[in-house]
């Protein structure tokens, strides 16, 4: 849960303070003004137990301020376990890691799992049988099957040995096998278990490349191509360099997808929001951009780059061409480096949006590599492939010098390479099957079949909840999520607040309790102070759709006649 | 125009500062070398299978069945696949690991880590915890989670072997830590002294520095050397006098090239002392599907092990590896046969041992021929690589080659080594990327290359160094130190 904005940490700070007597031992007494005062980054030392969340800043409020009203009030007892003098205690813990969140795994994440453990126990246990995972875009988790082409080659690729009996041919297709042979060529001794050049296998990084320019109609460059385990590790790597202290800014929207309030967090940065404009259906505002910025530096903060995802994360917003050459004039005279999450570039569910990069889009208005530096990211996890196991993905940087290129690989360096199955599978998604190829109707046939499956689904769920008493949703033009507004009743705030937690996250929770939906209150996201939301996936199958939206249905109508003021 | 974010001089100081020796100056001029045509043999990086070295078969096998599940609805799949692979892609394929395209749980898929968890207790004779292990991208990315949590900035010092495998210090300097070094010494077959590691840790405090963690690497890179389990016994009790986390690169474990002293590790040791150490001091162990006789290096597989650290602080790491979602499905499935090798009885037992053996024998062959190699040149001695998977030579160079390597602006053993790479296309890497005492030299190459190769390679080797010790050794002799 986080709040990005001053005044709502102060309320919450508030809120602790008052709440304070209610706890079993004090660890300190709380002098909020002192604390305020604070160096932000105190000498922690295991005699000075600090509260993760009595230590902030004013600086700190424009940040992903550590605060977590579902695990207030600690007891410090529980601290002062038998580990107390152990080096590793969460008093002297790296207070960075203390203070990210992570909620599309959190609490109520874990509540869940409690759950499923209860149903696999005793099946009566709940009023529901199973636990359906909405909290995460993990497509196959909830039986989408993967593209029969592409583990064909994988397979292929893992075990070589097999590619020259003839046996083999039975049991795979002609292209997957012709496709298997060049990828192989492409590894020096055809070692898929060896790590490669740490910025991914040449000839895979050019297949991507081929597959960049086919895409935008501009050319990309192999060597601007670092492939990762995925696209978290990537955004790591950019937080890492630009983040030199607390001083450095990186502008994100409001909602955002968490792994960037974390790994600012991480790396000891500070989160300058925008907030995106749900009347206009999620839209940026260049105006809220601006005003953003200012603030944050008459706060002394150097913002360095700008955070966009589009698709949206989790506002399923597709960008318009206008609106991305505004953002790409805006980081160009802000002297910005443009972050751009593209994973969900294959997930487009309208007919009058389309994906445009924003590697395309400066490109087309005419800026190059001097003009404006650019990293876009992409992964196998999402799109219709859904490879979330394989951890693949790659960032294509491009608009740096060849010095800060060379630091760049030196970081990838470290750890030495991506994996080799998730590599592969990155050249794959990026150049599948074409017209003419032995495997090109059954992988249309499976691509079309998933994205217009996900399309319906995405409709259904966003009228349901639209249909709903106080709920307002946005429709998902793209990516993998819908993030209804709910206006809660005042005695629902009452309630949560009563309960210690946040309004969504108490709606969220009891919708688990009652159902077995597992949502993402809309805290963990950042949203309008005083609106409250949830994130859900459109990915359980399609036969389950009507049952979640019956018992969503059922839920809702007995939580508002409860709750209704 | 303006500064922008992204130019040299605005970047993060800590990635500046991080070096990485196994891949620098050295393994770049490789390439280029090798771009032009020449022939380059690389020994700077435990690449295995980079070298030549063959893929378990079983491990293989099953990996490529969950990756095209519908091979097992063919009823031709048993002419290509073993049914104990199949059945083991089954077990991998069913519901409770939901194959392999899905994020698993952050810290790993549950199964795997309870067999994790079986393997430990096997090897140690104690029971582990399944909920205390927690699946990675390979050890590198587990010893960074577990340096994360441990650093807080400048002030924290974490203890690290000199000569150390540069991952710690990259690391270390990525996160804004301070390394404090600890010398091995290369006189007692690179021996651990705690002398020594009490000098180094009170040297550190004098200078304001919270040393929080000592890790230790065992079989050693890049010095080849296995720990005694007196000499493990001494670090545990030094760890728990210091108040240290003691963490424990055990990679290696699988790769011993001698019979007197076998892999222990440092957890079965912490436990056998009894209480009050096995309850209290902190241990994280990392163990990897890398190296070994599985050599599975593109896989990014790995774990480590935590013992006695408290539920809260278990709890935070777990948050920090649910940023980055879930460890690699195949790298977890890789570990979990590695864990659970076929048994005897089983249809791919026999090739599985064989296979396994195969590779064991002839590494423990290479690394008699190098060492021996190494000792018979002029200048140059060696202790015997006893497990891991390197040699690490000392060069004892000229002052004259010393003085040539300044006046090119050369670190000497660099330029030894860009020599060598030269002249013989050895791709090595220089000792100072390793540490190493003031006014030695070492180079650490890998006993990788193929067997059959390995004689001509060591040839090519003398007749390198004994032309370089001509050209820069006073026709006086030079002194042996």
């Amino acid at each position: 849960m986080r709040r990005f904005v001053a005044d709502k940490t102060r309320n919450l700070v508030r809120r602790a303070s008052t709440c304070s007597p209610t706890c079993p031992v004090s660890p300190r007494p709380h002098h909020p003004p002192s604390l305020l005062s604070q160096p932000t980054s105190p000498p922690f030392s295991s005699s000075s137990p600090s509260h993760p969340s009595s230590i902030t800043s004013p600086l700190r409020f424009l940040t992903a301020a550590a605060l977590h009203p579902l695990s207030f009030p600690a007891s410090p007892n529980s601290m002062a376990s038998n580990y107390s003098t152990t080096p590793v205690t969460l008093q002297s813990v790296n207070p960075k890691v203390l203070k990210c969140e992570y909620a599309v795994r959190g609490e109520i994440v874990t509540l869940a799992q409690k759950l499923e453990q209860d149903l696999k126990q005793n099946p009566d246990s709940h009023p529901f049988d199973e636990i359906i995972y909405c909290n995460i875009g993990n497509p196959q988790s909830l039986g989408q099957q993967p593209i029969t082409f592409f583990r064909e080659v994988l397979a292929l690729c893992d075990h070589p040995a097999i590619l020259d009996r003839s046996e083999t041919q039975g049991l795979f297709s002609a292209d997957a096998i012709e496709r298997a042979f060049q990828i192989l060529d492409q590894i020096p001794g055809r070692a898929t278990g060896a790590y490669s050049h740490s910025q991914g296998i040449k000839g895979l990084r050019e297949t991507i490349a081929a597959g960049i320019a086919e895409r935008d109609g501009f050319p990309a460059d192999p060597n601007d191509i670092f492939l990762t385990d995925g696209a978290s590790p990537a955004v790591h790597m950019m937080m890492q360099l630009l983040i030199r202290s607390e001083k450095d800014g990186i502008l994100c929207p409001i909602p955002q997808y968490p792994l960037y309030s974390a790994s600012i967090a991480l790396h000891g940065g500070t989160l300058v929001p925008y907030y995106l404009d749900e009347a206009t259906g999620w839209g940026l505002e260049i105006s809220e951009l601006k005003k953003q910025l200012e603030t944050a530096k008459s706060n002394g903060v150097c913002v360095r780059a700008l955070v966009v995802i589009n698709p949206g994360n989790p506002t399923g917003q597709v960008l318009a061409e206008d609106n991305q050459r505004e953002i790409v004039e805006f980081c160009k005279n802000e002297g910005l480096v443009l972050l751009a999450d593209e994973v969900y570039q294959e997930n487009i569910y309208v007919p009058d949006k389309q994906f445009h990069s924003f590697k395309k889009v400066s490109r087309s208005m005419g800026y190059g590599e001097k003009n404006i530096s650019l990293v876009s990211f992409q992964s196998v996890s999402k799109g219709y492939y859904g490879e979330c196991g394989k951890r693949g993905g790659y960032m294509e940087v491009t608009g740096f010098s060849p010095e800060i290129r060379e630091q760049i690989y030196k970081v990838a360096s470290v750890n030495l390479c991506s994996n080799i199955s998730g590599q592969i599978l990155a050249s794959l998604v990026m150049n599948p099957p074409k017209v003419g190829d032995e495997s090109y109707e059954s992988y249309t046939g499976e691509k079309d079949g998933i994205l217009s499956s996900l399309a319906k689904r995405a409709k259904t769920l966003e009228d349901a909840l639209n249909s709903l008493e106080g709920v307002t949703c946005n429709r998902a033009e793209g990516a993998m999520y819908l993030f209804p507004r709910i206006d809660l009743p005042h005695k629902a705030i009452k309630s949560a607040e009563a309960a210690k937690t946040a309004p969504d996250a108490f709606y969220a929770r009891r919708l688990l309790d009652a159902t077995g939906v597992v949502v993402v209150p809309g805290s963990g996201f950042g949203q309008v102070p005083g609106t409250w939301h949830f994130r859900c996936t459109i990915l359980p199958q399609e036969d389950k759709i009507p049952a979640i939206v019956s018992r969503l249905t059922e839920f809702h109508k007995k939580f508002m006649d409860e709750f209704r003021d | 125009m303006s500064s922008k974010p992204l130019d040299y001089e605005n970047l993060n100081k800590n990635v500046k500062e991080c070096q990485y020796a196994v891949r620098g100056e050295l393994y770049l001029r490789a390439s280029e070398l090798q771009k032009e045509g020449k022939k380059i043999i690389f020994t700077n990086v435990g690449n295995p299978h980079a070298l030549g070295q063959k893929p378990l078969t079983f491990p293989r096998q099953v990996i490529a069945l969950c990756q095209a599940p519908f091979l097992l609805d063919d009823p031709n799949v048993g002419l290509v696949f073993p049914a104990d692979a199949i059945a083991r892609a089954k077990h991998f394929l069913s519901n409770d690991y939901q194959g392999l395209g899905a994020y698993s749980d952050s810290r790993g898929i549950p199964g795997v880590r309870k067999e994790v968890a079986e393997f430990i207790e096997r090897r140690d004779g104690y029971p582990s915890d399944p909920e205390l292990i927690y699946l990675t991208d390979g050890a590198s990315k587990g010893v960074m989670q577990i340096l994360n949590a441990i650093i807080r900035g400048e002030g924290d010092g974490v203890l690290v072997p000199v000569p150390q495998y540069p991952l710690y210090s990259a690391t270390i300097s990525l996160l804004g830590g301070t390394l404090v070094p600890y010398y091995l010494e290369e006189t007692a077959n690179w021996g651990l002294d705690v002398n020594n590691l009490r000098q180094s840790v009170a040297q550190a405090r004098y200078k304001g520095i919270t040393v929080r963690a000592m890790a230790i690497i065992n079989p050693g890179n890049p010095t080849g050397q296995c720990l005694s389990e007196a000499n493990l016994k001494d670090v545990v009790k030094f760890c728990y006098q210091e108040n240290l986390v003691l963490l424990g690169d055990e990679v290696y474990q699988q790769n011993i090239y001698q019979d007197e002293r076998t892999f222990i590790s440092a957890r079965k040791v912490l436990m056998d002392m009894g209480p009050p150490i096995n309850k209290e001091l902190q241990l994280v162990s990392f163990h990897t599907v890398s190296k070994g006789y599985w050599g599975e290096c593109g896989q990014r597989g790995g774990y480590f092990e935590m013992t006695n650290i408290p539920p809260k602080s278990v709890e935070e790491i777990y948050k920090v590896a649910s940023i980055a979602l879930s460890p690699n499905v195949p790298g977890q499935i890789f570990m979990g046969l590695m864990v659970n090798p076929p048994k005897p009885g089983d249809i791919s037992y026999e090739r599985y041992v064989r296979e396994s053996k195969a590779v064991l024998e002839s590494l423990r062959k290479r690394a008699h021929i190098m060492t021996d190699g190494f000792n018979s040149c002029r200048n140059v001695v060696c202790n015997f690589t006893e497990g891991a998977m390197y040699s690490f030579p000392q060069i004892r160079l000229p002052p004259k080659a010393i003085e040539a390597a300044k006046k090119a602006g050369k670190v000497p053993d660099v330029f030894y080594c860009l020599k060598l790479l030269e002249a013989t296309g050895i791709s090595t890497v220089p000792g100072s990327g390793f540490g190493q005492k003031e006014g030695v030299f070492h180079l650490r190459t890998t006993i990788l290359p193929a067997e059959e190769d390995m004689p001509a390679i060591m040839a090519s080797f003398k007749k390198f160094n004994d032309e370089f010790m001509e050209q820069y050794e006073d026709h006086k002799g030079y002194s042996r130190m």
